[in-house]
């Protein structure tokens, strides 16, 4: 059992009618309906919902990776809707951690070039072993992609989101492809990083019990937050059902 | 090294073989300029090292006989640095199993000292001994056309007594770089032969004790050309003087000076339009090698690497390409120079020929490489930069079917799945196939264009030898003769008809531009030997006026209607103005037309005739030649087919040679264009196919639908090269056409079926390779990594 961290001043995370609309005309798919968000620094977050349902969209927008058709969504004091490009990409660089639904590896780069890639540009990152480690990979650190399981290279994409010691890290369903041994062990990694970096963490699943480790649950549907809900005590990922 | 490097270096070695096909295409195109831009470089320093070294003249003076004192008067010229006079005539060599006399001429060379100007270059033996009357250095060129070595012996006619002469010399010179025996255009070693004898054995042979019939005159640096000219003209004018000219107007050297500005036009036109061509396909090569990078690219930047550092990534990628190509094209430039210098040296009967690039071709070749490469690389980048990351991130949007849906449900009738995913992928993704399109189109538009003034030259060489000239033999006597020659000749064996002409030389002038040339006059309804108009009938010749070839119109800027000044450098050398009555589409040659009658009253030397075309019955040759050569007036006989394999063989072996290069190189631009076509769009459709594979496809249709897209693509394009190749036909046979024969245009169906047939053999081949990557793809790797 965790005790509830003391709720911080200051939000990581603040969305104001955040809209997201993909096409137009009839074809115009509304991913997000005004989205209202207020995230407290150095919390978990789990984000619930059906698929379809805006949450990959919303981690986009806040990751930095994409921009919102309406509404605002600030980064501590920064609004990330009126950043420039440049500013985005600085973001990203300096602060965001992000492990992608789809993996999206480097087919020509080894698992261990593959986290390379994002330490050599970061301020102060963990060694490239280190984060592999960390997700249970040191061994096949000179794999390609291609020669990995899906697990493995989805912990490689975990490996490569950590590695540089983000700020804010986003998990779009870290851990979809993962037994239960692993999958735990990638909680328990995530969970270090917010506990010991003090970053701020969301994560999309489906698996409804990782829920019990966040300190904040957003139940996501058809673009819009259903209901919030805080977690008073919050389980280790040991102690999660699978 | 960075983890990008390391990415780059093996997304170059897994696209190897796509970019070697690059490169290779990039170097070709390169290769052409830095080779064609060194060639005359190279021929135009030798060309200058050659003629300052042996001294050749600057200003050359015929004249009838003057005394040698004048020779002094000749040095007292403001501007002129030295004086040279010599013995100079005509002769007939005969040679041991030919048929006809070679006409040849002989030079004095002094017995006691190197001739202060025009020196030879002794590449064998040595000069006649001083003293010797029997002894002749014998140009190499035509030497080596007839084998003829030391010691030999020489018989020849000289003022019509014959010799017999031992050759103790073979030697080059630079005033013979070419030889044309009088009277003709083209250029042949082996029908004209250049002798020279001790200048006592000359005098006596010719009549000139004490007095020269050519002076030879240099400048001093900076001095000008026409007083000179005019200075000496003024001096020479009572012995006689023909006609002083400067070098520029020498015989030889306006020859090389033509073949030297035929490949600055080549070069000039045509390897830039390879480059064009080559940069423009590795435009659209790269622009849709790093549009299948998209997601990759996308990637990168959401982790924070700046468009910058992204661009910097891909430009590393790209200009290597590029690089490695415009570096192989500068060593092949340098390598297939040397060869070609050492062609050229023999064509161009140099002593030496050292082959030199000038640093600029290789920056141009590069730079124009790097540039086409980075502008494909950016144009494709500043599309994904356009997007976020998010998006580009994400495989393209599943392709909206729903508008070819229609037209390819009216197909399924007589379509079959795979042939209608096929025309589905073309239609969803159009930019796409249009690059693949224009790419092959301009491949095949060069090859074709290249084909087209191949069948140009030969057309030529037809137009000249069998339409407009319809002679057999053409004779020239020493002297103008009266028209009863013509009459005689008539009576001799196998003459079936016998056509009378006069040709005069002379300097044509309009405004600032002269041409000097001569006037060929023309009996009322010549048909054997004519002038024609683009559709080949016949210009009849006015009564007053002068028709001009084309190439002469245009090199002294004339028109139908103006009028020129004729300067006739023989007889009481009038100088006539003449209107200019019609343009005669002649491709080879300079000639002036004039009616014959006309001609002669100019001259004041009416019923005048210096030569005829004939025509001989074909038995009969043996006996004709048996007896014209005996025949004293007769200067030279000229069977029209030695004179067409003489153009025949300077085409294929002068600025003309190029065009054979050329082809070839069109060849393997077309086949690499068409296979990265091809490997391409395999690179862009692996992980469709392996879907295919692994949804029961058999690998020959999967394989269909990749290669069918290509095929269509070839479909469209072919008829659109055909359009390119026409157009650019215009601009390459406008490149190759020099002074001495033009390239005719137009729609060639020969060169362009050569050129479709490659185009499709190229298709098949790749086709072929790349069915074989589609054999070994492995499946599993395939759609386990996203690409
Ligand atoms: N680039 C796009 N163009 C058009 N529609 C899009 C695009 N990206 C997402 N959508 C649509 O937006 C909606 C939200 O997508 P999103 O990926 O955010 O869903 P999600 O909640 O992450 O779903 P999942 O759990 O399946 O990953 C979906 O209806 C999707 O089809
Ligand atoms: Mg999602």
């Amino acid at each position: 059992m965790l005790d509830r961290n003391t709720i911080p001043q200051s939000a990581t995370f603040r969305t104001r009618g955040l809209t997201k609309v993909y096409g137009e005309g009839a074809a115009a798919v509304h991913a997000l309906r005004g989205v209202d968000l207020e995230i407290p620094e150095g919390e978990i977050v789990v984000l619930l919902g059906p698929s379809g349902s805006g949450k990959s969209t919303l981690l986009n927008i806040v990751g930095g990776l994409d921009r919102a058709s309406d509404g605002e969504a600030w980064f501590q004091d920064q609004n990330l809707s009126e950043m420039s490009d440049r500013e985005l990409t600085l973001y990203r660089r300096d602060h965001v951690g992000f492990v992608f639904q789809f993996y999206n590896l480097m087919p020509s780069l080894t698992a261990y070039e593959n986290v390379e890639l994002v330490t050599e540009i970061a301020d102060n990152p963990m060694e490239v072993e280190r984060a592999l480690e960390l997700v249970g990979l040191g061994e096949r650190m000179n794999h390609f992609p291609a020669q990995m399981s899906g697990g493995e290279q989805q912990r490689v994409a975990i490996a490569r989101a950590i590695a540089k010691n983000p700020t804010v890290l986003f998990c779009d369903e870290p851990t979809g492809a993962l037994d239960s041994a692993t999958g735990r062990a990638v909680l328990h990694v995530i969970n270090d990083v917010n506990r010991e970096l003090g970053a701020t963490v969301m994560v999309v699943t489906h698996a409804a019990a990782t829920a019990q480790m966040a300190h904040r649950v957003i139940h996501f549907a058809d673009g819009q937050i259903r209901t919030v809900t805080e977690n008073d005590t919050r389980l280790s990922p040991d102690e999660i059902a699978w | 090294m960075r983890a990008l490097d390391r990415k780059l270096l093996r997304d170059l070695w897994r696209i190897k073989g796509q970019a070697a096909a690059i490169a290779m295409v990039v170097a070709v195109g390169v290769l052409l300029q830095v080779m064609m831009s060194g060639m005359i470089t190279s021929l135009e320093q030798t060309r200058a090292t050659y003629y300052e070294r042996y001294r050749l003249a600057d200003v050359f003076a015929p004249v009838t006989r003057a005394p040698q004192k004048m020779l002094d008067r000749l040095a007292d010229i403001p501007g002129v640095a030295a004086v040279e006079g010599r013995v100079q005539g005509g002769a007939l060599v005969d040679m041991a199993g030919q048929d006809l006399p070679v006409r040849a001429q002989v030079l004095s060379l002094p017995e006691w000292r190197d001739p202060w100007l025009n020196d030879v270059y002794i590449s064998e033996g040595q000069r006649p001994r001083a003293g010797r009357t029997d002894e002749i250095l014998l140009l190499r060129a035509f030497a080596d056309a007839h084998g003829l070595g030391l010691g030999d012996v020489l018989s020849a006619t000289m003022y019509g007594s014959k010799r017999a002469f031992r050759i103790v010399g073979i030697a080059q010179s630079p005033e013979f770089l070419f030889t044309t025996a009088p009277g003709e255009f083209v250029p042949d070693d082996a029908r004209f032969a250049v002798l020279w004898l001790n200048a006592d054995a000359l005098e006596a042979a010719y009549d000139m004790k004490g007095a020269f019939n050519e002076a030879l005159l240099s400048l001093e640096r900076g001095a000008e050309l026409e007083p000179v000219l005019t200075a000496v003209d003024a001096l020479l004018d009572r012995y006689g003087g023909l006609g002083a000219y400067g070098l520029e107007d020498q015989l030889s050297n306006r020859f090389l000076s033509e073949e030297i500005k035929g490949l600055t036009a080549t070069s000039s036109a045509v390897p830039p339009i390879f480059m064009g061509v080559a940069a423009f396909l590795l435009y659209i090569v790269v622009s849709r090698m790093v549009s299948a990078e998209r997601e990759q690219i996308g990637l990168i930047k959401a982790f924070g690497y700046t468009d910058t550092e992204v661009a910097l990534h891909y430009f590393k990628l790209v200009v290597f390409i590029a690089l490695a190509g415009a570096l192989m094209g500068c060593l092949g430039g340098v390598w297939a120079g040397r060869g070609l210098a050492g062609l050229y040296q023999d064509i161009y009967h140099l002593p030496f020929l050292v082959f030199r690039v000038e640093p600029s071709s290789f920056a141009t070749g590069i730079f124009i490489s790097v540039l086409a490469a980075m502008v494909g690389g950016l144009s494709v980048l500043r599309q994904v930069f356009a997007l976020t990351p998010a998006v580009a991130m994400r495989p393209p949007a599943p392709a909206d079917y729903s508008r070819s849906g229609a037209i390819t449900a009216s197909l399924k009738s007589w379509l079959d799945q795979p042939s209608r995913m096929v025309l589905r992928r073309v239609m969803r993704n159009p930019g796409r196939v249009f690059g693949a399109v224009l790419g092959i189109a301009a491949g095949m538009g060069l090859s074709s264009a290249q084909m087209s003034v191949m069948s140009g030259f030969d057309e030529a060489l037809d137009t000249t030898f069998s339409v407009i000239d319809r002679s057999d033999v053409t004779v020239t006597f020493f002297e103008q003769m009266p028209l009863k020659a013509a009459f005689d000749l008539a009576h001799m064996p196998g003459v079936i008809e016998v056509e009378p002409t006069r040709g005069v030389s002379a300097v044509l002038r309009y405004g600032t531009e002269t041409y000097r040339g001569s006037v060929t006059g023309m009996v009322d309804g010549a048909h054997l030997s004519r002038a024609v108009d683009a559709d080949h009938r016949d210009i009849p010749m006015p009564a007053s006026g002068i028709v001009l070839a084309k190439s002469l119109a245009d090199t002294l800027g004339v028109q139908a209607g103006d009028t020129v000044t004729v300067e006739v450098l023989q007889g009481r050398r009038p100088t006539l103005e003449l209107r200019v009555a019609r343009i005669a589409d002649t491709l080879m040659g300079a000639p002036a037309y004039m009616n014959i009658d006309a001609l002669n009253r100019a001259m004041g030397e009416p019923g005048r005739i210096s030569g005829a075309f004939l025509r001989i019955d074909p038995d009969a040759y043996r006996a004709f030649f048996k007896e014209i050569k005996d025949v004293p007036s007769v200067a030279g006989v000229t069977r029209k087919n030695d004179a067409r394999l003489a153009m025949k063989k300077l085409m294929d072996e002068g600025a003309g040679t190029m065009r054979y290069v050329m082809a070839l190189i069109a060849g393997i631009i077309t086949f690499g264009i068409v296979y990265n076509s091809a490997r391409i769009s395999f690179g862009e459709q692996s992980r469709d196919l392996a879907s295919l594979r692994v949804m029961g496809f058999s690998q020959g249709e999967a394989a269909f639908i990749l290669l069918g897209e290509l095929a269509l693509v070839v479909l469209i394009a072919l008829p659109l090269g055909v359009l390119l190749g026409f157009g650019l036909s215009y601009l390459v046979a406008a490149g190759f056409s020099t002074d001495l024969y033009q390239i005719p245009t137009g729609f060639r169906a020969d060169a362009f079926g050569i050129a479709g047939v490659a185009v499709v053999l190229a298709a098949l081949i790749s086709g072929w390779l790349v069915k074989r990557e589609i054999e070994k793809v492995d499946l599993v790797a395939t759609l386990k990594t996203r690409e």
